[in-house]
């Protein structure tokens, strides 16, 4: 969907910020996805429409960068580390087992993904952008049905806070 | 003697956990005043005086000179931009990480610092994506340093002008080499550019630029408050001051260390973080970050100098990220897990880093998967003559940036230190399938 009112306005705020309108891609790919749970193809357009680019310019960056999903909406993003720290203190079992989990939840994304920059809590994961670490299948299982029931509060699929 | 980190940068976070963050905990502990002091300097003597004095490097990983980098902006020609680098995404490398979340205003502080020594009035943080409070609470940081007039116009009533913007990265790891930054935060896809030209000359909307990592501008502050001179005191040789030490792994007591730059690994594996976890033996390290050769037992003795890592032990320090592996550890999987790493982040600009990335993650797994052949290794080397020629540390190149010799960094260090491993892993009925370049 368009953004709504309040997003579009802050849509123009962020675009003020910088010395060229280009450069606020990314942010409003951001607010889009925390709005919508995905970057749709109509958000592409909008933004693109908003920061003076082609669309097709908008999509080759929506493509490019990780985080920005294009597949279907979702409304939790697990981001499970494997990389070279966790990789030796469990994160491989702790992606195959919550990917295994919830794989016919479309719900709940858990993706692979590369160093979250918190070795000294390995192996850690993320919940919309939310750091939790050491984890162990269990205990991140827990935490993901903490925000799911609302015993937490989560951020956006993006990780901002206004959705 | 127990060893001691130096807490320079570390000191405040560490001290104020409860709030270390806070605009009122920051100017409680003496923030901001340096930015007082710099604006009674002119910025040629803040860049000369102070962080050139101080032998200060980057301490994202190229240990570049901070005040060399400002020297090289060609005279005369405005807008020029600061972007500080804060797209931490060095496997293993979290310092940045904290100092985002737990000291914003430092950052904010030595960029306004930087932004009034080079003479920018627009400064961009660029923080890594995934790092949701770590925007969060920058962002905070710089409404509440505008409110408090460190950031706007006429700062503290001394004529000098800037605007500080946040910006959030998506998932590139490719975005945090300095020209990646740029291009991302012109909104495009992370692709590094070709130097030269520099982005010193020709950054940011093709206007001179300066692009500092996040640990090297929260530096600043504390280089103004004990004097260039006295901060070179600190550390060896060309090596000055402290560096925050990301250790992992297979070590007692993970986390981050700033110690003085001299003191050896052992002080910092042993002495800080506990040594090897379990009392096991260690088989290897990772000094610097992924993209670092692989060092060895006997060298925990050797100091923690740049250049000396760089030329006597044909590594290098790279990012502070220190990865320790204990002997149960099989190199072949940590290596082909660093090489997915590249081949999953390798933009794609360059050929030779596009396609080497893929093969060297393709040949490693088979090996990791008991289908390797004995031939492998020097396949490897083979090819991966034509992404590092020479292969050896200081890497040559073939690509744009250093992602691309970076992919070869694992293959040269299991050539180098556990060669008989790998070929035992390897299976001998796969011989005869002939290697290119053999």
């Amino acid at each position: 969907m368009p953004f709504t009112p309040e997003n579009r306005a802050k849509a123009r705020e962020i675009v003020a910020l910088y010395p060229y309108a280009r450069s606020a891609t990314l942010p409003l790919l951001h607010l889009a996805q925390d709005q919508d749970g995905w970057v749709t193809n109509e958000a592409v357009a909008e933004v693109a429409d908003l920061v003076g680019a082609d669309a097709a310019q908008v999509h080759g960056v929506r493509s490019f960068y990780t985080m920005y999903k294009r597949e279907s909406p979702v409304g939790f993003v697990v981001s499970v580390c494997t990389n070279v720290t966790c990789l030796v203190t469990g994160g491989p079992e702790l992606y195959e087992t919550l990917a295994a989990e919830y794989a016919d939840q479309p719900e709940v994304l858990v993706e692979e993904v590369e160093c979250l920059a918190a070795c000294d809590c390995a192996p850690v994961f993320q919940v919309n952008y939310d750091f939790h670490g050491p984890a162990t299948p269990e205990s991140a299982r827990a935490v993901i049905e903490e925000y799911r029931t609302g015993v937490r509060t989560p951020r956006g699929v993006s990780g901002g806070r206004s959705v | 003697m127990p060893v001691e980190e130096t807490r320079i940068v570390t000191r405040r976070l560490r001290e104020h956990p409860e709030d270390s963050w806070t605009i009122e905990c920051y100017l409680a502990t003496g923030g901001y005043e340096m930015l007082r002091r710099a604006l009674e300097m002119a910025p040629a003597q803040v860049q000369d005086e102070q962080v050139k004095a101080s032998g200060l490097r980057g301490r994202g990983g190229a240990g570049f000179g901070t005040g060399q980098k400002w020297s090289f902006l060609p005279p005369g020609v405005y807008p020029r931009y600061l972007a500080v680098n804060g797209d931490e995404g060095e496997p293993s490398t979290f310092k940045d990480h904290m100092l985002i979340e737990r000291d914003p205003h430092q950052i904010i502080e030595g960029a306004i610092i930087a932004a009034y020594a080079i003479e920018a009035h627009h400064a961009f943080v660029y923080v890594r994506g995934e790092f949701a409070l770590g925007a969060e609470r920058l962002e905070q940081a710089v409404t509440d340093a505008y409110a408090s007039g460190f950031i706007g116009r006429d700062i503290l009533g001394s004529g000098f002008d800037l605007d500080v913007v946040v910006h959030r990265g998506a998932g590139a790891y490719i975005a945090g080499d300095e020209t990646g930054l740029l291009s991302s935060l012109e909104g495009e896809r992370a692709m590094p550019r070709i130097k030269p030209p520099f982005p010193a000359v020709q950054g940011l909307y093709a206007q001179p630029t300066v692009v500092n990592n996040v640990e090297t501008v929260s530096t600043i502050p504390h280089i103004l408050r004990m004097g260039g001179e006295e901060y070179a005191k600190l550390g060896v040789n060309r090596s000055t001051g402290t560096r925050i030490f990301s250790v992992s792994g297979h070590v007692e007591r993970p986390g981050n260390y700033e110690i003085e730059l001299g003191l050896t690994f052992r002080d910092l594996i042993e002495g800080l973080a506990g040594g090897v976890r379990g009392g096991k033996k260690l088989k290897f390290l990772i000094p610097g970050g992924a993209s670092s050769p692989w060092l060895m037992p006997q060298h925990l003795d050797e100091p923690l100098d740049m250049d000396h890592v760089t030329k006597e032990l044909r590594s290098m320090l790279g990012s502070g990220a220190v990865m320790v592996y204990d002997e149960d550890t099989n190199p072949v999987l940590v290596a082909w897990r660093l090489a997915k790493f590249f081949a999953r982040e390798s933009c794609g600009k360059c050929t030779p880093c596009r396609e080497g990335s893929f093969w060297i993650e393709r040949i490693l797994y088979r090996i990791v998967n008991g289908r390797g052949r004995p031939q492998d290794l020097d396949l490897l080397l083979s090819f991966g003559n034509h992404i590092v020629p020479g292969l050896n540390a200081p890497f040559a190149q073939t690509t744009i940036c250093a992602l691309g010799p970076s992919t070869m960094s694992p293959v040269v260090s299991l050539d180098r230190w556990f060669r008989d491993e790998v070929l035992a892993q390897c299976a001998p009925a796969a011989a005869g399938i002939p290697v290119a370049g053999a």
